[in-house]
Order: structure tokens, then C-alpha cells, then sequence
């Protein structure tokens, strides 16, 4: 990776990518439907989903962001889903407990998942627990509907989260 | 046999999400609002209904709650834009005489007295306002009532009495009472463990149904001094007290509460997308009633339902509004007694 003496100097710990999955023999056969797991939502939001909403990460290297994976922000093993109750679990651990990006950063994981998934599901996103000074305030706003549908009408802010959501070329 | 049946599902805000239903005084027609910025009037053609007007113009932003005045000839809808329009019936269609303006930011909710001259509105900025209507039309803010701590989500008035409640992100009910000219809060209902959405009264206005994102609804009651329960009252308030707490049957966020004045039938619209009703058990004791599940629907919608809300004249019809852009009309027939539902 360009850069990656920098950045092992640098404030946030960097954990390795997980691989691509190997595709099943399931996956493989046209005529079953694939069910929506875990990997699947970890792929949805580490494939895309950057970690320029932490400042730190930001401000130190913005043409390199990591992504949320490499800052392990988000974890498989926090990722739950159910697909035949049609409900998303993910918890997200910011980086720092103070991190003051942590709702932006949850916003744009739900609106990730928002858009790509199926809309009978349910999601749900919240912080890790123990790793967020204000972490009930935090998930409390993100599982408030009517204020992340107030705050996506705000141009502004619909435009830093699209900004977090943008693929890294 | 189910008591609750569908007779017939409209796509009212079509690639968009329907936030909240009103009947007006009469019936004859519904008004939806929602995430389009619109808000549609619907009127009964034979068995369906048909949507009558289109209200465009007001708003830039989410429309969240509409409200008839008790005459039926205004409706007022509250929007994310931070205003509140007043739109009047003419012959045939609906003409924006005010915009009411003030709150910082997003409105989420207006309500009418049932004198139909006071009007109340709250927004995220924390705050009631109290509004006073002249024979002009011409609207003059009464109060601002900062008693809440966070985002107010609902208003509503007491059919009988000129006292108003409100719901807010802080876990709580607040109840106003106008004194010398001011409005003043006189009751915080204390109780719900996370925001409380919606509240709706019975027809006597002496029991309040609150809803919340705990999951919960709770059915408080008022308790006057001197009350021969003992329950304590401070000075000449009186007591709102939690008599019944409705727990385990909802699976997510419990976003509306209608309370049927024609039935006494309680029904909820939840983020789980079911509908429920629940009746009062025959023969509990009004100081502590029990409360059944009488009529469930699980999958009412294909997304979260938004608002539930019963028909003022015709006993047992109900509509519903969801994220997924329909709304669905029901009819409830409570099961005949002593026959299990599930």
C-alpha cells in the first residue's frame, strides 16, 4: 500500500484485511437464492464504506483513508443477521472513546445498509459497548427514524455522508 | 376467526414513506402526509377511496403530522421545515391561508382544542408552542412552553377539558393548564424507558395511553384532590398515576396509539409492522383495569406502521400508515368473549 510507512507511524492501529471469501457451491448455483449472512453485511460496509468520518484519520492522511476494517470499526463478529426474521445488528467501535464523528460514522453505516439492502429489514446500528464515552446518546439518535430521516434531508450532512459511503478507486 | 380483516390498501405517498393519518370531525375525509413533501385528502367513491386533493405547495421539507380543526374547514400540517401551514376548505379544494412560523427547526406535531381557538405545536427545538385563533384567522403565539429536555414528538389536547399533553425523547408526558393568561406545565408523567411517541386520550379524557420506543404502552389516570382512592395530589392539580402497563406484546418501537371514542377499543401501529388492538377485560377493576390482545395483525405492512387511527363515526374502522408508502384500511370486530385470539 503507497504510503504504508506513514501511516504504521501513526495514531490509529491498523488490523489486516480479511481476504475475499471463497464463493460456495450454493452461491455458485443460479437456481437457489442466496441467503443475506454476516459476510455478506461486513462486504456491503468494509468493500465501501472509508473511515474518513474519523477526524484523525482524516486530517492525517486524506488520500489514503482506511477503511473501516483496516481501523477495525466494524468487525464481522459484531455483525448479526437474521434473514428469515429479516433483521441487521451492527455494533461499531470508534477508534477513540471521545471520537466526536462516532454519529456520523453510524449514520453512514445504517444508510449503507439502508440502501443496499432488501427494505423488509430491520436495521439496527450501534456502538460497541464499553467503547464510546456517550455511547447512549449515540445509539439512542441512531435508532431514532424521524430524526435520521430529518437529518438526510439536510443537504449538508446528506453530503458528508455520501462522501463516507464513496468507493476507494 | 380474525378480528381485524383489510378491506382495502392504497398507495398514498407512492417511493416514499406515509407518516400520519386524520380523519376529519366528520369522517367523510381522511388526510396523509408524509416524507413527499405532500399532503393527500382522501374521500369515500362506493366501496374505495379516492384521493381528492393534493396539497404541494406548502412545504419544503417532510410533511410529519396533519390535524382538522374541530369544525372541519382548516387543517393544519407541521413539517420539518420547521413551519406549521394552515390550509383552509373551499368548495373543492384547500388553500394555504398562513404559515406559522417561529420554531428553530423540524415541527412534529399539531393539535387543535376542541374549542377549536387554541392551537399547539412542538418541534425538536424542545419546545410547545400554544397558539390562539381570532375570527380573522389570524393566529398570535400565546406560549412557549420549555419544559421538556429534548426533541418534543407529540402534542394532543383533552377532549374535555382545556388541558394539553406532549411526548418527548426525554422518556416523558408533561400536561399544560392555561393560569392567568399563561400556560404552564402541571404533570410529568414519569414512567417510559426510552422516547415516547405518541399519546392519545379515551372519550372522557380522564385516562391518557402513552407509547414508546421501550415497547411499552402505559394507560395512565387522572385523579382528582380529595380523589377517594388517597391517591396524593399537589395542591388543586391533579394526579396523573400509571394504572397499566402493556408490555411483552410488541417487538420493536410502539410509534402510535389511537384510543377509539366510539368502543373504548385501544389500537397501536409498531416498527415491527403489526397492527394490535387491545380491549379492556370485562369486569377489571377501573383503578388497576387489565388490558387483551384482541385483534393482531403481523405483517399489516411491509415496513414499520407509522400511525394508527380510528374512524370518529363508524365503530370498528380503522386506517394505518407505513414507511412503505400505503395505507390500509381494517375492520375490527372484537372476538366474541372468552375466545382466545392466538
Amino acid at each position: 500500500m503507497t504510503g504504508g510507512n506513514q501511516l504504521e507511524n501513526a495514531n490509529p492501529l491498523i488490523y489486516q484485511r480479511q481476504g475475499d471469501r471463497p464463493l460456495t457451491a450454493r452461491e455458485q448455483d443460479e437456481d437457489l437464492p442466496d441467503q443475506i449472512d454476516e459476510r455478506e453485511i461486513f462486504d456491503i460496509l468494509c468493500s465501501r464504506l472509508w473511515g474518513q468520518g474519523c477526524w484523525h484519520v482524516f486530517l492525517m492522511d486524506q488520500e489514503h483513508p482506511l477503511s473501516l476494517e483496516e481501523l477495525n470499526v466494524v468487525e464481522q463478529v459484531r455483525v448479526k443477521v437474521n434473514d428469515d426474521e429479516s433483521s441487521v445488528s451492527v455494533a461499531f467501535t470508534p477508534t477513540i472513546p471521545h471520537c466526536s464523528m462516532a454519529t456520523l460514522i453510524g449514520l453512514s453505516i445504517k444508510v449503507k445498509l439502508l440502501r443496499s439492502l432488501p427494505e423488509r429489514f430491520k436495521v439496527d446500528v450501534h456502538i460497541t459497548p464499553g467503547t464510546h464515552t456517550s455511547e447512549n446518546a449515540v445509539n439512542k439518535q441512531l435508532g431514532d427514524k424521524e430524526r435520521v430521516a430529518a437529518a438526510l434531508e439536510n443537504a449538508h450532512l446528506l453530503e458528508v455522508v455520501n462522501q463516507c459511503l464513496a468507493s476507494r478507486s | 376467526k380474525d378480528s381485524l380483516t383489510l378491506l382495502s390498501r392504497v398507495s398514498a405517498h407512492p417511493e416514499s414513506r406515509c407518516w400520519f393519518l386524520a380523519w376529519n370531525p366528520t369522517g367523510t375525509l381522511l388526510a396523509s402526509c408524509g416524507g413527499d413533501r405532500s399532503i393527500r385528502v382522501w374521500g369515500k367513491e362506493g366501496d374505495a377511496w379516492v384521493c381528492k386533493s393534493v396539497l404541494a405547495q406548502g412545504h419544503q421539507r417532510t410533511i410529519r403530522k396533519v390535524a382538522w380543526s374541530p369544525c372541519g374547514n382548516y387543517l393544519a400540517s407541521a413539517s420539518f421545515d420547521a413551519t406549521t401551514c394552515i390550509w383552509k376548505k373551499n368548495q373543492s379544494d384547500f388553500e394555504c391561508i398562513t404559515t406559522l412560523e417561529g420554531h428553530e427547526n423540524e415541527v412534529k406535531s399539531v393539535a387543535w382544542a376542541p374549542s377549536g381557538s387554541l392551537l399547539a405545536t412542538c418541534s425538536r427545538d424542545k419546545s410547545v408552542w400554544v397558539w390562539e385563533v381570532d375570527e380573522d384567522d389570524e393566529y398570535e403565539c400565546v406560549s412557549v412552553l420549555n419544559s421538556h429536555t429534548q426533541d418534543v414528538k407529540h402534542v394532543i389536547w383533552n377532549p374535555q377539558q382545556e388541558l394539553l399533553a406532549s411526548a418527548s425523547y426525554d422518556d416523558t408526558v408533561k400536561l399544560y393548564r392555561e393560569e392567568e393568561d399563561d400556560w404552564v406545565c402541571c404533570a410529568t408523567l414519569e414512567g417510559h424507558e426510552s422516547t415516547v411517541w405518541s399519546l392519545a386520550f379515551d372519550r372522557t379524557g380522564e385516562q391518557l395511553a402513552s407509547c414508546s420506543d421501550d415497547r411499552t404502552v402505559r394507560i395512565w389516570r387522572q385523579y382528582r384532590p380529595g380523589n377517594e382512592q388517597g391517591v396524593i395530589c399537589s395542591g388543586s392539580d391533579p394526579t396523573w398515576k400509571c394504572i397499566c402497563t402493556l408490555s411483552g406484546f410488541h417487538n420493536r418501537t410502539v410509534y402510535d396509539v389511537s384510543w377509539c371514542h366510539l368502543t373504548g377499543a385501544l389500537a397501536t401501529a409498531a416498527g415491527d409492522d403489526a397492527i394490535r388492538v387491545f380491549e379492556e377485560d370485562p369486569g377489571s377493576d377501573p383503578q388497576q383495569p387489565t388490558f387483551s390482545l384482541t385483534g393482531h395483525v403481523p405483517r399489516a405492512h411491509s415496513q414499520d406502521v407509522n400511525c394508527v387511527a380510528w374512524h370518529p363515526k363508524e365503530a370498528g374502522l380503522l386506517v394505518s400508515c407505513s414507511d412503505d408508502g400505503d395505507m390500509a384500511f381494517w375492520k375490527y370486530q372484537r372476538p366474541e368473549l372468552n375466545t382466545p385470539v392466538l
